[in-house]
């Protein structure tokens, strides 16, 4: 119905179904058996300065398909800076960042969803006053191929593919578990849930890419470990490859399959979970150094 | 009971048309954070188009019937209001994203003199009628509860039908439609809605000429009643008190906000007029938005900015 196949490996409504279906069963097996492929994006020297305040200074490296990639540091140490850049809302100085083998640097948001980006926001960017369902609904907003005049006069076309759209974003609905709250406005919800709705919104992009800014911010136990569940569902399920910020270090060790570490706006480490932890930098960043 | 009743009707009728100029206001502000001091200017740039085409159209094309006339009249004026959505968003305001909200503010305020200016100079500075059929006799209805019965304009009585025809429709729009959805989107959070793949810059066009449409219906209602003329302009000054009431985030506190003005300054009028010596009618609004500020500043429906310390 829509580019799924087009564009590779985006969840389908089916896949979603599917998903729904094995959840109970996910588990770690299913993880080995997740295929890591070739560099799906590719960051180039990345320098973004505001005014006379240095962002991020000089920063590469690459994700490649299908893998969990985070980005971890201390506050202020450019995370959210660098996933902005990616997102296209910050245009870098210096560098470039590419795209399965496209390259851009000056590009809104808007066109980097077009290419199959999605991302969810550190300090919940959710349409409050709309409820979840809508919420969702709008991640579709690129598939809809109705014009506005036809959507007004209720012609068929429209209606068939509200409908058709619907399907979707219920599957995913189901998929996060939040289907008592369909109709909640998202303003009222509580907040572990609401960080779901803007996963959710995320998903329903069907999206190549999907970037995650502090996914657990804010959330307790129970929480972090739903949301854990979900984003490995989500890279086993669909193959998504994810871009993930976190602060949490615990969470970042158990679900990424590779970690860069940012301070200060610099790169100082960059490796798997372990190889990470065991660099001195690292620990110097995390737990400062004696002098 | 019965001049109360009939005072509250006047009120409520005057402020369906309050609401509607409100609503222009609220729909443009809600979308993209602009607060457009031009909607004035576009009630009377759109009933100037209005006027003049419903006078055109027989005089070039020899086309004789009114309710067509005035239906191709509107359809035409609604078209120009289109355009000009288009081109304020081109020209102007596409150039200013990410600017301060006084700056767009100005920005308005300079559209606000090119449309009275334009607007005038491409259909001329007259006044003119706008004459889509409505009746002009006042009925008298309840003639069996009270005596003598309460005198209605018809007039008024049909202004506020079709006024609370567009409003359903426009609820309608935005509640029932992909479209729609999307404009409740922007209007929410820009940077998410841009994250989507929603385009912000056709997302306003349409809203600009929403905002257009429902200033044309305005000017005719408000133009078939008084004429139309650069007065015109001025009835949004009394929209500002509306959407200080009714809160500038709030379709409903539009609609509310212009109907609580409508039927207090003709209450406070007959009622407190006596006693302050009359003229409340001018002022009543101003005030009333006065008292709301101090107490309520963001009005009976709008959102509180609680900002983070």
């Amino acid at each position: 119905m829509t580019g799924a196949a087009a564009v590779g490996l985006p969840p389908s409504a089916g896949a979603i179904a599917a998903a729904r279906i094995d959840l109970a069963s996910t588990s770690e097996p299913a993880r080995t058996a997740r295929r890591i492929g070739d560099v799906v994006l590719d960051v180039r020297n990345i320098s973004l300065a505001f005014g006379g305040v240095k962002a991020l200074t000089d920063i590469s490296f690459d994700v490649r398909e299908h893998e969990i990639r985070a980005i971890i540091g201390p506050n202020g140490a450019g995370k959210s800076s660098m996933l902005n850049c990616i997102n296209g809302v910050y245009q870098p100085q210096q560098g470039s960042i590419s795209l399965r083998g496209k390259t851009f640097r000056h590009m809104n948001s808007r066109e980097v969803a077009k290419m199959g980006v999605a991302r969810t926001f550190q300090n919940l960017a959710l349409f409050k006053g709309m409820s979840v369902l809508d919420n969702i609904m709008t991640g579709r907003n690129l598939k809809m191929r109705t014009n506005l005049l036809q959507q007004a006069i209720r012609w068929g076309a429209a209606e068939r593919e509200e409908s058709a759209q619907r399907r979707i974003v219920e599957g995913i609905i189901d998929f996060l578990e939040i289907q008592a709250y369909r109709k909640t406005p998202v303003g009222k919800m509580p907040y572990g849930l609401q960080k779901r709705v803007d996963l959710g919104r995320a998903l329903a992009m069907e999206p190549q890419l999907l970037l995650l800014d502090e996914p657990m911010a804010g959330m307790n136990v129970e929480e972090k470990q739903d949301m854990s569940r979900f984003i490995l569902d989500v890279n086993d399920e669909f193959g998504t490859t994810i871009v993930l910020i976190e602060h949490d270090m615990s969470v970042v060790m158990d679900i990424s399959d590779r970690v860069v570490v940012l301070d200060y706006g610099k790169k100082i480490g960059d490796g798997t979970p372990d190889e990470v932890r065991a660099n001195p930098d690292v620990i110097s960043a995390y737990l400062g150094t004696s002098h | 009971m019965g001049p109360f009743l009939e005072t509250l009707f006047g009120g409520l009728m005057v402020g369906m048309l309050y609401s509607l100029i409100a609503l222009g206001f609220v729909l443009i502000y809600k979308a993209s954070g602009v607060f457009n001091f031009a909607q004035g200017a576009m009630v009377l740039f759109a009933a100037l188009a209005m006027a003049r085409f419903a006078e055109w159209i027989p005089k070039y094309t020899g086309l004789n019937n009114k309710f067509l006339d005035n239906a191709i009249a509107f359809v035409f004026a609604a078209l120009v209001m289109v355009v000009l959505a288009w081109l304020i968003q081109k020209l102007v305001l596409g150039r200013l994203v990410n600017q301060d909200g006084i700056t767009l503010l100005m920005a308005t305020l300079g559209i606000t003199y090119f449309l009275e200016g334009s607007g005038q100079a491409l259909f001329g500075n007259d006044i003119y009628k706008i004459d889509i059929g409505m009746p002009k006799d006042p009925i008298f209805i309840l003639e069996k509860t009270f005596q003598g019965g309460l005198l209605v304009n018809k007039e008024d009585l049909y202004a506020a039908v079709i006024a609370a025809v567009l409003v359903a429709l426009l609820a309608l729009f935005f509640q029932k439609t992909a479209t729609g959805r999307a404009l409740r989107a922007v209007a929410d959070d820009h940077q998410a809605a841009q994250s989507i793949g929603i385009p912000l810059d056709r997302i306003w066009v349409i809203v600009w000429s929403v905002a257009g449409v429902v200033a044309l219906v305005a000017g005719v209602i408000w133009g078939s009643k008084l004429g139309v003329q650069f007065s015109l302009s001025l009835v949004a000054l009394k929209a500002l008190p509306v959407v200080i009431l009714g809160g500038l985030t709030s379709i409903p506190g539009a609609i509310i906000g212009g109907l609580l003005i409508g039927v207090g300054e003709k209450l406070s009028e007959i009622y407190l007029g006596p006693l302050l010596g009359g003229g409340i009618e001018i002022w009543f609004a101003y005030v009333l938005a006065l008292a709301f500020l101090l107490v309520r500043p963001q009005g009976l429906f709008g959102e509180k900015i609680i900002d983070r310390v």
